[in-house]
């Protein structure tokens, strides 16, 4: 009973839009087009002259709305994201290989938006474990300002977080000269792609670190100080008790921010806004959102939007499954 | 023997000088880390473009250009600054609770406590935006020809407020702003409704459906936003016609007529996209709002329902009023996904009725005039200072949120 009106929510606005989508892939909706036979006349001298021709136009119905009607195109919107006969030709003897396949603008979305999520789930976890310790190990007076000061880079709009930090590397700001003094050389950050990308990963790593830093320190808090005490006592030195007390003790919370992080930086989308990066890298979420919106023509591409949907669901699937299945061995395993 | 153990103890725990010496350093060096791109770009949006954008990073500090075009801030100044601060950070502990006490209506100690927040606010900005300069401009001006103290009266950090006036005043910036709080405190409204009820139910149930469910909420968190928004916009473009057939039915009709006289466009509707953020963070409220109930004794209920509470009573009268850090917390996160949005809003919603996230582009891309850079950077800060506010407020809350699920889960 109480859980009625959520459930609604999510049948009516998650379930529902996913099927949705799903049927959407397979239908294009065009507008109909007619044939019509049209005469022409201008006036002339002595006769008027008069062409008749064949013109298709789209068919307006009484209120002068184009007719539109869906039909059902089978696979073509997921050919032409994908482009089968294009990457047969990259990899075809004289195609260009990779280079080719990263044309694609799909692919071009994949490529980066695995490489961000798999890079900067080593780093967010590694530096979230250092500070964690870092900051559990300082006198109580200084945790409390850290903690404050960690969560402003989590609790930022994600694109504003983005731009300050391009905002530092743009034009003449400040790390400009600091990159220039330390490479030596006039690099301009957003002149090629994979500086924006450096930078991009940069970001999410400044961004996220602080929820695995507090998930990290929470769980620090929880060890079993007799376990410690008992390792001490065995002459057990810092690295010892760090390796077989204190991270067993965490792995759980790795798990989970493992899978937090894989969550939200396949969706990474802020940072291609806050970057401007859309003419060197794009993400998959980046894909869809072009293609929803109106291009010159103030159409919107429905169809390919929802069939790169199906596909970046189809990706997120593949990327939790090994470790949701690990997770649940590990507590079958346990019980 | 056992105070002999606990020595021993203490120096094992404790950290040998070189260890300290990185650790502190490591720290620091996130402490700068964190902070220094937004206040560096909170330090540009008040210097005229000439400043903000110079090479000179020392420029972009003291604003000489930003104190040659108009005003700039003396030491006394930043003085009296910083005692206001200060002051007004430890009004709340000094007099906070005499107040709360004083202002509540018959007892009513929870009204107090709203009363005295709001005059804070109102107080803390008579004081930082009107009784500060005036007062700081007349010190200025006391102490200016006297010998010695005059060159502390003598600006030196150059400040200017175009920026901001610009942005609020001549790209009304402040629509965007109703719109932002509209569609957020909408959205944490209904998120804790639904989200409570759900979460106590999810709790208290246990058994296979409530397993099955948070499956499903789980795989839902997974989902890109982008996925869900395909399956709206064209609904939302199309709504007058798709919904007409409910408007026509009888019966239903009638009782839609009483709302409006036909089915509504939805896209550019502000209320449409509340329940499109409200569904997509459902799965969230859900997770934390059950672990929140978990720790909540089933007794508790059990005890209220022998005293004659009916369901829903219990829930209402004897859980909700031990609840409230979790829907607190729970709110907390509503309110951060519904303020940070970009892709749904800019999506779902019109020029007219776009939040401030998304609108901020408007500033990025315009970019002919130097300045138009700096007032994207004022808009951003404006948008950053209730995050920033929010932080100081709530920081126990934030933190509770996210072990919550982690610890439990």
């Amino acid at each position: 009973m109480f859980v009625a009106p959520s459930m609604v929510l999510m049948l009516l606005f998650i379930a529902l839009p996913l099927g949705s989508v799903f049927v959407q892939s397979f239908h294009a909706t065009q507008p109909v087009y007619e044939v019509v036979q049209e005469q022409a006349c201008t006036p002339g001298f002595l006769a008027t002259n008069c062409v008749t021709e064949t013109r298709s136009r789209p068919r307006r119905d009484a209120a002068g709305v184009p007719v539109t009607t869906t039909a059902f195109i089978g696979l073509d919107a997921y050919r032409a994201l994908l482009q089968p006969e294009a990457v047969a030709r990259a990899f075809n003897v004289g195609g260009d290989g990779v280079a080719g396949l990263l044309s694609i603008d799909f692919y071009a979305a994949l490529r980066f938006t695995l490489t961000f999520t798999l890079v900067t789930l080593p780093l967010v976890i590694g530096l979230g474990l250092l500070l964690a310790l870092a900051i559990d190990s300082l006198a109580a007076r200084y945790r409390g300002p850290l903690i404050f000061v960690s969560l402003l880079p989590f609790i930022i709009t994600p694109v504003i977080g983005a731009l300050s930090i391009r905002w530092l590397f743009v034009g003449d700001g400040v790390l400009t000269g600091v990159i220039r003094a330390i490479t030596g050389s006039r690099l301009s950050m957003f002149a090629q792609g994979w500086t924006i990308e450096l930078l991009m990963l940069t970001y999410r790593v400044w961004h996220a670190t602080p929820f695995a830093f507090v998930v990290f320190y929470a769980g620090l808090q929880t060890v079993e100080r007799d376990t410690l005490e008992a390792a001490i006592v065995d002459g057990a030195s810092r690295l010892q008790r760090l390796r077989c007390v204190v991270i067993p003790h965490l792995v759980p919370l790795i798990t989970f921010v493992a899978l937090i992080h894989l969550m939200d930086s396949y969706r990474v989308f802020e940072e291609i806004i806050g970057f401007s990066s859309q003419a060197y890298r794009i993400s998959l979420q980046y894909l869809t959102y072009s293609l929803l919106n109106p291009d010159q023509t103030g159409n919107r591409a429905i169809t390919r939007a929802s069939a790169s949907s199906m596909l970046t669901m189809i990706g997120i699937v593949v990327l939790l499954v090994p470790v949701v299945v690990r997770t649940w061995r590990a507590q079958r395993g346990g019980r | 023997m056992a105070r002999a153990r606990g020595a021993s103890l203490a120096a094992a725990r404790r950290q040998p000088p070189a260890l300290r010496l990185l650790v502190g350093i490591g720290v620091a060096l996130w402490a700068v880390v964190a902070t220094f791109p937004l206040a560096w770009t909170a330090l540009m949006s008040f210097r005229v473009p000439v400043d903000a954008l110079s090479s000179r990073p020392l420029d972009v500090l003291l604003g000489p250009a930003s104190r040659a075009a108009g005003a700039g801030l003396s030491a006394i100044d930043m003085l009296a600054g910083v005692a206001a601060m200060v002051a007004l950070a430890l009004l709340p502990g000094w007099l906070g609770a005499r107040a709360a006490s004083r202002l509540a209506p018959a007892g009513l100690v929870r009204i107090g406590w709203i009363l005295a927040v709001l005059t804070y606010a109102l107080l803390a900005g008579a004081v930082l935006l009107v009784a500060l300069p005036a007062a700081a401009a007349a010190l200025d001006r006391l102490l200016a020809p006297v010998w010695l103290l005059g060159h502390l009266a003598e600006p030196i950090v150059g400040i200017t407020l175009e920026h901001y006036r610009a942005v609020w005043i001549e790209h009304a910036f402040y629509r965007n702003f109703e719109n932002s709080i509209l569609i957020t405190l909408g959205t944490v409204a209904v998120s804790l409704t639904v989200g409570t009820l759900a979460g106590y139910g999810l709790a208290r149930a246990g058994g296979k459906l409530s397993f099955w469910l948070l499956i499903a909420a789980l795989v839902f968190r997974a989902l890109p936003h982008s996925v869900l928004v395909t399956g709206y916009v064209p609904f939302f473009l199309a709504s007058r016609d798709l919904l007409a057939p409910f408007w026509s039915a009888p019966g239903l009709g009638a009782f839609l007529h009483m709302f409006s006289a036909g089915p509504p466009t939805l896209y550019g509707q502000p209320l449409a996209v509340v329940v499109v953020l409200v569904s997509i963070n459902q799965p969230f409220t859900i997770w934390m709002m059950r672990s929140f109930f978990d720790n909540i004794p089933r007794e508790l209920d059990e005890a209220a329902q022998v005293d004659g509470c009916s369901h829903f009573g219990a829930f209402w009268r004897v859980i909700m009023p031990v609840m409230w850090p979790g829907v607190v917390t729970t709110g907390l996160f509503a309110f951060l996904l519904a303020y940070n949005d970009y892709l749904v809003t800019s999506l779902l919603l019109d020029a007219q009725s776009q939040t401030m996230v998304p609108a901020i582009t408007q500033f990025l891309n315009r970019d002919t005039r130097a300045s138009d850079q700096i007032e994207a950077i004022a808009a951003a800060v404006s948008i950053t200072a209730p995050l920033f506010l929010l932080v100081m407020a709530f920081q126990r809350q934030i933190v509770s949120g996210l072990t919550q699920g982690a610890v439990k889960g």
